[in-house]
């Protein structure tokens, strides 16, 4: 990061770290084409570094094999108009996203199968989160960081573990995760990471208007969301359901060394394979004893 | 019972042991009434309920006649005998239906008892927690006054509450003043030059424990060497000559009277303390860095004391005290706190019950062998970087989990259920592409944004005026989404009311269904009627929500019947558990209807 100039930041001031989707399966069913978007998203990160002249835009490539920074707008200093078609961040910008995409397919094993395979969001956020702590030790004065994340792939339930850490560890330092998701379903992930962390989750109805939502709802710097209304969801059913049956349940087991849950007691733990001391029935039947002496 | 009132034949005795008046005792809603038989007898009683604070009484089976004590509000109380324990029970109901009545008006907590004598302490202990803690108050009101669980009950599912406040009641120890010793001033009787200080077992203490040397001198010279008179005008001659800062005219006092040069001396006790601590400060504090700090020695720096400037001088530094040094023992000693605690007559007793706890503490952590090992660590741990450090062996077994997955499913499956994107759309068509082929064309996209530039325009003006007005329209259809904060729960966007009422069910639903739960597998009859208890009050939280629901304007209704849903299946789900094992129980052992397994 090249050393910004000692100004005074003001409240309004952000650092936006973007998660930039770039799985190229998902993009070869989208209904948005991938060009389309970036002309959506480019011009929007424009309009930020417009917006204010210390805000700072970083943008984070979440591949299909591997993530990378792609644009610190700290460090592309050049804001001219290269032949009037775009400005030269833009173009240094794709620049890097090409690169970045040939190592990334470098790095493929073998096809897929089945489903569309998720992108490693799990690896972006923790590399914005990292980039994010690396500001704030940076000195007292930095930009208010937010992250937001662009993505179409499905969730990838293999990441959970990863993710839901990113996702409190950006709690933890009041970081909120912003979400919109252009894919066809909606991603949980993207749901709970925004609802956990106060950030604004959005699904775009019609993907040829990109550029107004990310414009009406994501531009918003966080100092000024406590005086503007953004939409917010109607609320997020985080109920828990078996390990075993994926039941929703009320009641049930909870392993004490990894939290899965399940409907019925079971001998030993199907995740992390922990055996559960003291059967039930004993347990049951000790305590009937204790209950009938009483027979009040 | 449902009548306003309720008349029975009983005796009035004013203490246990009075024998007591008979006559008869009618209690309504607004009184009780007790008219001796005896018209001349002076037992006549007309108590307004207002002041009737609780109730007790003695507990059938125990070899004590039926009793029933009315506490009232200034703590006196009023005992019935009655002729058995039926009129007794009849009586104790009518009063718990008063006061759980009443208790809406005042709030006053009542606290009755059945099936269990309490000590007084125990007694309290529940009234002040219920006076603490007004929802814990309001459930105690809503199912212990009606019935639905017992005192007991209640209150067997708080036993930790009772615990914890009754360890929590070593009080708050008085500390010492703030005041520092050398603000002793001294009163002149006006005539002579003699001064007298008056000092109390309080100064003493103080002046013991700010000055240790001073503590180990009376222990040693009073009264075998010197009176303690002569001692203590002995210290205060030298605070004189200290407060002269004539150090030289100390020194030669000092010289000649070697008690008084105890006192004039510096503490030696403190110093090797203080030498031990500084053995103790976190090793990688430089304070030759904040040398540079001081500047008292500059002119026109310094601390001044009764308005004279305090000199530094070089000479007869063994006779000189700071200011500073005062300040700092004396602030020191105040956030130790006092360790003894007793009053004390005299100054004897004070100084050995010093003593005393000073041996005690250094016995708990003094060996001073262990601290050069322990500084040794200290260093070790201020100056290691943890990223470089390989893990602390503690002797855990590493976490191995399976398959993350299983989380995932477990938990985000509902939060996308009730988003209303369908789960199973997750199975989305493979593109029929490999993976060359999808990166060439994600490539090729880029090539061609590279080639034409942004799209011109970025948005169609139509386009986007579309979003905005959806955006907008959404907005404010769902204004009782906004609030100041995007932090605010959906709580906190509903009517206060509503708000309060939501949070109460569900806190008594929990306590309601925390009890039936505990209640299976039932294996007694008394079991059997409790968990009857509770389904029917359970079963009347359903009007209550219904209530609710109704209460709250059209636009928020969606919002609570959101909040409401979790508690009726919570609800649901126990009802459903009772019916089941009723049925269950009715077809295995039809000949045992009381529900004996
Ligand atoms: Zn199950
Ligand atoms: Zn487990």
């Amino acid at each position: 990061m090249a050393s910004a100039p000692s100004k005074l930041y003001a409240d309004d001031v952000s650092l936006v770290v973007v998660l930039l989707d770039t799985n190229p399966f998902f993009w070869s069913s989208s209904s948005l084409s991938f060009s389309q978007f970036l002309s959506h998203v480019l011009a929007f990160f424009n309009a930020i570094l417009t917006l204010n002249q210390l805000n700072q835009v970083v943008v984070i490539a979440t591949g299909y094999n591997s993530c990378d920074y792609i644009f610190n707008s700290a460090s592309d200093l050049n804001r001219s108009f290269e032949n009037g078609r775009m400005p030269v961040m833009s173009s240094s910008l794709l620049q890097k996203l090409e690169e970045f995409l040939i190592k990334d397919e470098q790095l493929s094993k073998g096809e897929p199968e089945g489903r569309i395979k998720s992108s490693l969001f799990s690896g972006s956020l923790s590399m914005a989160l990292c980039y994010i702590q690396r500001v704030f030790r940076s000195g007292a004065l930095h930009p208010h960081p937010r992250i937001l994340c662009l993505q179409g792939s499905p969730d990838g339930p293999e990441q959970y573990v990863a993710i839901m850490n990113a996702i409190f560890s950006a709690q933890r330092s009041e970081v909120p995760i912003d979400s919109c998701y252009i894919g066809a379903q909606n991603s949980a992930f993207l749901q709970q990471a925004s609802y956990i962390t106060g950030g604004v989750h959005h699904k775009p109805q019609n993907l040829d208007g990109l550029f107004q939502y990310l414009m009406t709802i994501f531009a918003t710097d966080l100092h000024s969301r406590s005086f503007i209304h953004l939409p917010k969801p109607v609320g997020v059913d985080f109920r828990a359901s078996c390990f075993c049956h994926k039941n929703t349940i009320d009641m049930g087991y909870v392993c004490s060394v990894c939290l899965s849950i399940f409907c019925k007691h079971h001998k030993k733990c199907s995740t992390c394979g922990s055996v559960f001391g003291q059967a039930q029935s004993e347990a049951a039947s000790a305590s009937d004893k204790k209950r009938k002496t009483p027979e009040t | 019972m449902a009548s306003g009132h309720v008349t029975k034949r009983a005796k009035y005795k004013t203490t246990i042991k009075d024998p007591g008046t008979p006559g008869t005792l009618r209690m309504t809603l607004e009184k009780i009434l007790f008219v001796p038989h005896n018209p001349k007898s002076a037992g006549k009683l007309d108590v307004e309920f207002r002041y009737i604070k609780g109730q007790k009484h003695t507990k059938e089976g125990s070899n004590k006649p039926p009793w029933l004590n009315l506490t009232n509000n200034q703590n006196g109380s009023f005992i019935f005998e009655f002729e058995n324990y039926s009129d007794l029970h009849d009586c104790r109901d009518f009063v718990g239906k008063v006061l759980a009545k009443s208790g809406e008006v005042s709030e006053k907590p009542t606290v009755a008892y059945p099936d269990e004598q309490l000590s007084a302490a125990e007694m309290e202990l529940r009234i002040k927690l219920l006076q603490e803690d007004s929802e814990l108050q309001k459930l105690h009101k809503q199912f212990v006054l009606s019935g639905v669980l017992t005192e007991a009950e209640f209150w067997a599912t708080r036993k930790k509450l009772l615990d914890r406040e009754a360890s929590k009641k070593t009080k708050q120890r008085l500390g010492f003043k703030s005041a520092m010793v050398s603000d002793i001033k001294p009163s002149t009787d006006g005539r002579t030059n003699k001064v007298t200080f008056n000092l109390t077992p309080e100064i003493i203490l103080q002046i013991f424990a700010e000055k240790p040397a001073v503590h180990r001198a009376f222990l040693t010279y009073v009264p075998n060497k010197i009176s303690e008179r002569n001692f203590w005008t002995k210290y205060f001659r030298a605070e004189y000559l200290h407060s002269t800062k004539n150090s030289i005219a100390a020194a030669a006092e000092a010289a000649e009277d070697e008690e008084l040069a105890v006192f004039l001396k510096q503490d030696d006790i403190l110093a090797s303390e203080a030498r031990r601590k500084i053995r103790r400060v976190d090793p990688t504090l430089d304070m030759e860095a904040d040398e540079g700090d001081d500047y008292t020695h500059l002119p026109d720096h310094g601390i001044f004391r009764d308005g004279n400037k305090e000199m530094t001088e070089s000479q007869n530094e063994l006779y000189k005290r700071t200011l500073s040094q005062d300040i700092n023992r004396h602030a020191a000693v105040v956030l130790e706190g006092r360790a003894v605690d007793a009053e004390f007559e005299d100054t004897k007793a004070v100084a050995e019950a010093l003593a005393q706890s000073k041996r005690e503490s250094s016995n708990k952590g003094e060996s001073d062998g262990d601290t050069s090992r322990e500084r040794i660590e200290r260093l070790s741990r201020m100056t290691e970087i943890e990223d470089l450090q390989g893990s602390n062996n503690l002797p855990l077994a590493p976490l191995c989990i399976k398959d993350p997955r299983d989380y995932f499913d477990s938990q985000q499956a509902n939060a996308l259920r009730t988003s209303g994107d369908a789960l199973g759309g997750t199975e989305q068509i493979k593109s029929s592409l490999s993976i060359p082929e999808v990166y060439s064309s994600l490539r090729e996209s880029i090539s061609s944004i590279k080639a034409m530039g942004w799209k011109e325009p970025i948005v169609k003006p139509e386009v986007a005026y579309q979003v905005f007005d959806a955006l907008t329209n959404s907005i404010s259809n769902t204004k009782h989404n906004i609030g100041k904060n995007p932090q605010e729960s959906v709580l906190d966007r509903l009517p206060r009311k509503t708000k309060e009422e939501l949070l109460h069910s569900w806190t008594s639903i929990l306590e309601l269904l925390k009890h039936f739960w505990a209640s299976y597998p039932i294996t007694t009859s008394y079991l059997y009627a409790k968990v009857n208890r509770l389904k029917d009050a359970m079963s009347n939280i359903y009007p209550q929500l219904e209530e609710i629901k109704g209460s709250v304007p059209s636009e928020l209704r969606h919002q609570v019947s959101l909040l409401v849903r979790p508690m009726y299946q919570a609800l649901d789900a126990a009802i459903q558990h009772y019916e089941a094992s009723m049925q269950k129980r009715s077809t295995q052992s039809g000949e045992k209807p009381n529900g004996y397994v």
